[in-house]
């Protein structure tokens, strides 16, 4: 009966957003009166998995098939889906992730499951078992009543803020049965950046748009994040004009984050690049044109010129 | 190349979202709807490739006949026809169910639709319709090519991409850069008109979720402006006020 959160590792280390995920789970355990059980796949050191009880976990199910070394959503889905059965779960809880979106929706399939994505806040049980979700790229918030037997939440970075006990979780090896037909996908190559804070995981994030002028110019917005230990992000027409590469492009059609604090430089703030941000708890722009319309959803501002702001806040922080 | 592109009928992404009913429904009023534009993208490559290939594309959607002008606009790019299931769209699973009713004996050899719908964002229903079909899910796809019976693919991931190969049948959410959205020309418009558009009635569904209602976010307080002459004040706020850093 216990509720199930699935762990993501990151090079056999627990994720940020999955801690954050197991503290959510836990709260949920909590409020329904039982346990809180993680589910791991992939190769981790069992010390490393025993960790998720600092947040709550009381079992972690470790599932390390070597086929399962890479990431892949649909067999993961369909390990995560026999942790359920074999728990008894009825509370399935994930974190966003690119990973965790490709398990999702297949675990929802097998499971027959409600669903709900973008969950940013603990379920209301008052009443049913409802789950505030960000809608319309973080424009509105729907209240979802889940009626099915089996509930899904995918989870919004800083839905909850977790807690650490020097609690230690038992971990158990779990081997289900895995079907071939969920390898048939081949993965020739991956490209990802190293060294960086991957942005979706970033608590600060510093972003820029075509007032930068070039990508020449990019060593000024890179200093002030490596200074705050944050991640770079852009606009979009920044990386349609292949400034920087996809996959920092924040806005509707790009990736949608909420950071304790983001830093928009040099972007005007369009309705369609505020969808992507607008969830972030502390909004700074900087922009020389006072009539911005960024100004308007910022919690602090400054008007002037991104070349002479940004080396300033750069040595402020330097300076700290 | 038999595809099958599944599009949504949405709020245009410059719409003030509002509520009416006690916030219960979408204030439609004023409100222009448009093809998700993830679902554009996934439209406009389906069109190419059966202009490179053969082949033909139909246009999938779940959704009252207010979806028409949508679907219509589909045609016009270049589908050859569409169908429209008469329903209103509540949740992922529904609209995969209803998906997946319409490919499961059509083999398709693609089922194209974006990588999310821009009113809920869920990114599940392709997911779902391939967990439901019993076929491999990708998303988000940047780069779709076929050779033969393979799917060539890159596929965005955190911090970068990864170059995937697939054998047909596949079903697959898109995003930019994919292809460039398509502009209707004249003679697509005036095509589309009488091209076919098939309304079906959705099969029985048990409802697994339900919306109770809708809220909008508190605004914001008022913006603090700091001078640039003093910018390093905006790193103290931010350490000793906001607290963020």
């Amino acid at each position: 009966m216990s509720v199930l959160i699935f762990v993501e590792l990151d090079e056999g280390k627990l994720k940020k957003s999955s801690q954050e995920a197991i503290f959510y789970g836990a709260k949920v355990a909590e409020m329904t009166g039982t346990t809180a059980t993680a589910i791991a796949v992939g190769q981790a050191d069992d010390s490393e998995l025993a960790t998720a009880g600092r947040f709550g976990a009381t079992k972690v199910l470790h599932a390390s098939d070597t086929r399962l070394n890479e990431p892949n959503g649909m067999a993961y889905a369909t390990v995560v889906a026999a942790a359920a059965q074999q728990e008894g779960s009825t509370v399935v809880v994930l974190a966003k992730s690119s990973l965790a979106d490709a398990m999702t929706a297949r675990l929802a399939g097998k499971l027959k499951a409600g669903l709900a994505a973008n969950v940013i806040e603990l379920p209301d049980l008052s009443n049913g078992f409802v789950v505030k979700s960000s809608i319309y790229t973080g424009k509105a918030f729907a209240y979802n009543e889940l009626k099915a037997g089996i509930k899904i939440l995918a989870i919004k970075k800083n839905t909850i803020t977790p807690e650490e006990t020097d609690a230690s979780a038992t971990v158990d090896s779990f081997s289900p049965a895995l079907n071939d037909s969920d390898f048939v996908i081949s993965v020739k190559s991956t490209e990802k950046a190293t060294g960086d804070i991957l942005l979706p995981e970033a608590d600060l994030v510093v972003s820029a748009g075509r007032g930068m002028k070039g990508p020449e110019n990019w060593g000024l917005v890179e200093d002030l994040a490596h200074a705050l230990h944050a991640a770079t992000a852009c606009s979009k027409p920044v990386s349609d004009l292949d400034w920087r590469p996809h996959h920092e492009h924040v806005g509707q059609t790009g990736i949608k984050i909420s950071p304790n604090l983001y830093i928009a430089c040099g972007i005007s703030g369009a309705i369609q690049h505020l969808a992507g941000v607008n969830s972030s708890k502390v909004i700074v722009v900087i922009n020389k044109d006072a009539d911005a319309p960024f100004f308007k959803s910022a919690d602090y501002g400054i008007v002037g010129d991104v070349f002479e702001v940004l080396p300033r806040l750069t040595a402020a922080v330097k300076a700290l | 190349m038999k595809i099958l592109v599944c599009v949504t009928s949405v709020p245009d992404t410059t719409t003030k979202i509002t509520f009416t009913d006690n916030n219960t429904k979408l204030n439609k009023a004023g409100v222009t709807f448009i093809t998700g534009p993830y679902d554009d993208y996934a439209l406009a490559r389906a069109v190419e490739l059966k202009e490179q290939a053969g082949g033909t594309v139909t246009v999938l959607n779940v959704g009252g006949a207010d979806a028409e002008p949508v679907i219509r606009k589909c045609l016009a790019i270049g589908a050859d026809d569409a169908i429209r299931v008469n329903a209103e769209p509540t949740d992922a699973y529904f609209v995969a169910e209803q998906i997946a009713a319409i490919a499961k004996d059509a083999s398709y050899e693609l089922i194209l639709m974006g990588r999310e719908s821009i009113d809920y964002n869920g990114g599940q229903v392709h997911g779902i319709v391939a967990e439901l079909l019993g076929l491999p899910s990708i998303s988000p796809v940047m780069v779709l090519n076929i050779d033969g019976d393979t799917a060539k693919i890159t596929r965005e991931i955190e911090g970068g991409k990864e170059e995937i190969e697939a054998k047909l049948p596949l079903v697959l959410g898109c995003q930019e850069p994919i292809a460039e959205w398509k502009i209707p020309n004249m003679r697509g418009i005036m095509t589309a008109r009488t091209k076919p558009l098939k309304v079906v009635e959705p099969v029985a569904n048990e409802q697994l979720t339900a919306v109770s209602h809708y809220e909008l976010p508190a605004p914001r307080g008022a913006v603090k402006m700091i001078p640039a002459d003093e910018a390093e004040k905006l790193i103290q706020l931010l350490h000793t006020e906001a607290k963020v850093i």
